[in-house]
């Protein structure tokens, strides 16, 4: 087995569940289950690529997939915080309404014909072992996790998130505007998925195809139970996915493995996260808020 | 004390829909001095510190701060006006550390000043006379602990007024006496202290005035020195009260042979799912005719011991017998066949909220009431018409129970369990959350149960209910039997200790 293409693979595969964990964590800290990611990284994926085929420049591509990951933040905090609609059902509409979109406006924009190419991010030291990577990778471990972290651990803003997510009535009473808290964490988490989404697009194919996120989202929110809601185990727990996932395409072509059956190999990283899931079962505890609308008496 | 009140209210009015719940009320609390407010359940306290602290808008009505007209639209208002609320769901994030839930009210976005926060907290807790460990989170506090939190958190905050919601109901008695000395040293520097309360000695013990709250409004404000108990006690239900008092109850208890052993808990332990033991080797017999109360704070494994006789989970050793017959891991309804009637605690699990009373009260013999494989329709409304005179429901056979108040919901639950004449009766905090009048009525059914010959477990929280009804009493600690003790002999200082963690035997003479 190739071990520097096994970990050029699992970096790559590794940026887009960083981003979307980590927005997720804020989000479900704050008391909010975004199932809205799925969706949220596929209008990230296609706005990125969107807008970097009419400009030309994937920075503006990037920026505006930022902007519409936070407008669909906004929209889940429309509908969670303000509205108090069902999580779940709030989650998985904007999830079905963001794909949706994406969709009709692709076919609209650029159906027909053939796939249309936008250029592609450059690598950071190519060619160079275990250091070749792309911007986002390193802009992921070095700063987003980090800084979410000590944002969580050691800031003001931080401590009311958390504080809201596990007691939102104790919060209030110490003054803490619970909505707008968990309107900002969505805002953030929104943009931190869609940038995840982005990656795809822009740095993964340099164009977009149906189904590109596919169930991204949906592993990063079995990956945030699995770290527990912290940002630590959850860099390790995606780094654990990816290099499954990443291991299980070389396996494919070793001769050894030629008589498994394909489905099961690219099962594989799926059935670990279950596996995974299952054990980290015991002793879980939620964010004492977790998909509770808050409203004063 | 001419003084200038620390905070003023004038003619407060708030309403829930055609609900009048604060009708005018007037109210001060000035410097120096515990102003209790007594009122029932409903009366309307609640509402009116809501209002205080922000956290709901009245109607009417204005409020001052030091003389001067202030606006309080939120806890944040409230705090900045020098208002601190202390209720009896500490506003506490549990899994934070003291600090951090201190840090709260203050922080800004950015890393906040943590050894500023430690010094000022400190100084807090030094004018309560307490020691905290802010590091310490709050989750491995006790109840009594939580709540000294609460009030240093305030002092922290610049509370000049500190409103206090029933504070002793969540407490044993040692720790209510350490939260009066508390107040006491507070007021003596100075701060006004709102003190709600149902709980009239009490209120007679740590009060220097007194407004008296009945249907939303302040029906007296007079000095506590100036009226005996009794007549507060009238002035709050609005006619005089017959507490239920042991020595005009009724006959003694009935023999304490083990014949007359109907209620069997023989070494009952639970393992909890995290290797915690939740009971631990608990023993006890409950005989015919007899009252025996559980007392404890609750958490202590009052809700696994219940659920283990009423056969909703089964014990890691150890037996429960009714009767003669064993139902150690029997299913419910093999429990309610042989005569172990169930009045739990959580009332609203107890129900279902959208059938309807005839449905509810027929809910656990629905076998009795069918023709075929069809509900006997006519025989429901029948038994519910006969229950409904005889336990004084008051309510339709059609309405939706959960609708009702909770003492004509307890009225259902009683009714559904004392018209099957069990012989024995388990029954778990059964006037939580009622009136006094409901709450009265519950008891003497009780007690003619006891009269003719029922075994009665009776757990529960409420020291007056069990002194007021038991025979014994046992006090459960941290999953353990602490002790079982006369109720006539007893006292409460006994049973306080008990339910911190004393052993009887540890007691010695001294209590």
């Amino acid at each position: 087995m190739n071990l520097i293409a096994l970990f050029a693979a699992t970096l790559v595969t590794v940026t887009p569940l960083l981003y979307a964990t980590i927005g997720e964590i804020l989000c479900e800290r704050a008391g909010v289950l975004n199932l809205g990611i799925e969706g949220t990284m596929y209008a990230g994926a296609f706005v990125g690529f969107a807008i970097t085929a009419a400009t030309g420049s994937i920075g503006v591509g990037l920026l505006a997939a930022v902007v519409a990951g936070a407008l669909a933040g906004l929209l889940m905090g429309l509908l969670t915080v303000s509205l108090g609609v069902n999580q779940h059902v709030a989650g998985i509409g904007t999830t079905l309404l963001l794909i949706g979109l994406s969709e009709f406006v692709n076919r609209l924009r650029f159906g027909g014909g053939t796939l249309t190419q936008v250029p592609k991010m450059d690598l950071l030291f190519p060619g160079v072992p275990f250091l070749e990577m792309y911007a986002l990778t390193l802009v992921a471990f070095a700063v987003v996790a980090p800084l979410t972290w000590w944002v969580l651990r050691s800031t003001g803003a931080g401590l009311r998130l958390r504080a809201v997510g596990e007691n939102p009535e104790a919060a209030d009473a110490a003054g803490i505007n619970v909505s707008r808290t968990r309107y900002a964490a969505l805002v953030v988490g929104g943009a931190l998925m869609a940038v995840g989404g982005a990656f795809l697009t822009l740095a993964v194919l340099g164009t977009f195809t149906l189904n590109i996120t596919n169930g991204r989202g949906w592993v990063a929110i079995a990956l945030v139970i699995f770290a527990r809601w912290r940002i630590g185990p959850a860099v390790l727990g995606g780094l654990l996915f990816a290099v499954i996932d990443a291991g299980q395409l070389q396996l494919a072509i070793m001769p050894a493995f030629a008589h498994v059956p394909r489905e099961l190999l690219i099962a594989l990283p799926y059935l670990v996260v279950i596996a995974a899931l299952a054990l980290a079962g015991e002793g879980l505890r939620y964010p004492g808020a977790y998909l509770k609308p808050y409203r004063r008496i | 004390m001419g003084t200038t009140p620390l905070v003023a209210l004038h003619g407060i009015r708030k309403s829930y829909g055609d609900l009048l719940v604060n009708d005018g009320v007037d109210l001060d609390v000035r410097p120096g001095e515990i102003h209790a407010i007594l009122g029932e359940n409903g009366a309307g306290k609640t509402t009116l510190m809501r209002v205080i602290y922000g956290l709901t808008t009245p109607d009417a009505g204005r409020i001052e701060v030091g003389g001067a007209p202030v606006s309080i639209a939120s806890p944040r208002d409230a705090i900045a006006a020098g208002i601190g609320m202390v209720t009896q769901h500490f506003a506490l994030v549990r899994p934070m550390t003291v600090l951090e839930n201190v840090l709260l009210s203050s922080a800004g976005l950015g890393p906040p000043d943590t050894e500023g926060a430690r010094r000022r907290f400190a100084e807090a807790t030094e004018l309560l006379g307490v020691d905290i460990d802010p590091d310490v989170r709050i989750e491995d506090l006790s109840v009594g602990e939580q709540q000294r939190v609460e009030i240093a958190k305030t002092l922290y905050q610049g509370a000049r007024v500190l409103i206090l919601d029933e504070p002793t109901a969540v407490l044993v008695p040692q720790d209510a006496r350490a939260l009066f000395d508390a107040l006491r040293r507070l007021t003596a520097s100075g701060l006004g202290v709102l003190f709600i309360s149902h709980k009239l000695h009490e209120v007679a013990e740590i009060s220097h005035r007194v407004s008296v709250l009945r249907q939303g409004r302040i029906v007296d404000t007079r000095p506590t020195g100036s009226s005996t108990p009794a007549e507060l006690a009238e002035l709050m239900v609005g006619r005089s009260v017959a507490a239920v008092l042991r020595d005009e109850r009724r006959v003694g208890p009935g023999p304490s042979n083990d014949e007359a052993v109907v209620i069997a808990v023989e070494h009952v332990s639970l393992d909890g799912s995290t290797g915690k033991r939740l009971l631990d080797d608990v023993d006890l017999r409950v005989h015919r005719g007899e009252i025996l109360a559980i007392a404890g704070v609750s958490g202590n494994g009052q809700r696994e011991l219940a659920d283990i006789l009423s056969g909703m989970r089964m014990p890691s050793s150890g037996h429960v017998r009714v009767g003669r017959q064993d139902i150690t891991g029997a299913t419910p309804t093999q429990v309610v066949a042989c005569g172990l009637g169930r009045i739990p605690e959580d009332r609203h699990g107890s129900v279902v909220d959208d059938l309807s009373v005839e449905e509810n009260l027929v809910l656990e013999d629905l076998g009795q009431f069918r023709r075929g494989p069809f509900l006997d329709k006519r025989a429901i409304r029948r038994r519910a018409e006969e229950l409904i005179a005889r336990f004084a429901i008051k309510a339709a056979p059609t309405d939706r129970i959960g609708g009702l108040s909770g003492g004509n919901m307890q009225k259902v639950l009683l009714a559904r369990v004392l018209a099957k004449d069990p012989r024995a009766i388990l029954v778990a905090q059964p006037t939580r959350g009622l009136d006094v009048g409901a709450g009265e009525y519950v008891h003497q059914q009780l007690l003619a149960r006891r009269a003719d010959g029922a075994a009665i477990l009776l757990i529960s929280e409420d020291l007056d209910e069990i002194l007021a009804l038991a025979d014994r009493v046992a006090v459960i600690f941290d999953g353990a039997i602490m002790g079982i003790v006369d109720a006539a002999t007893t006292t409460r200082a006994e049973l306080g200790l008990m339910m911190a963690g004393t052993p009887q035997q540890a007691l010695g003479g001294a209590a």
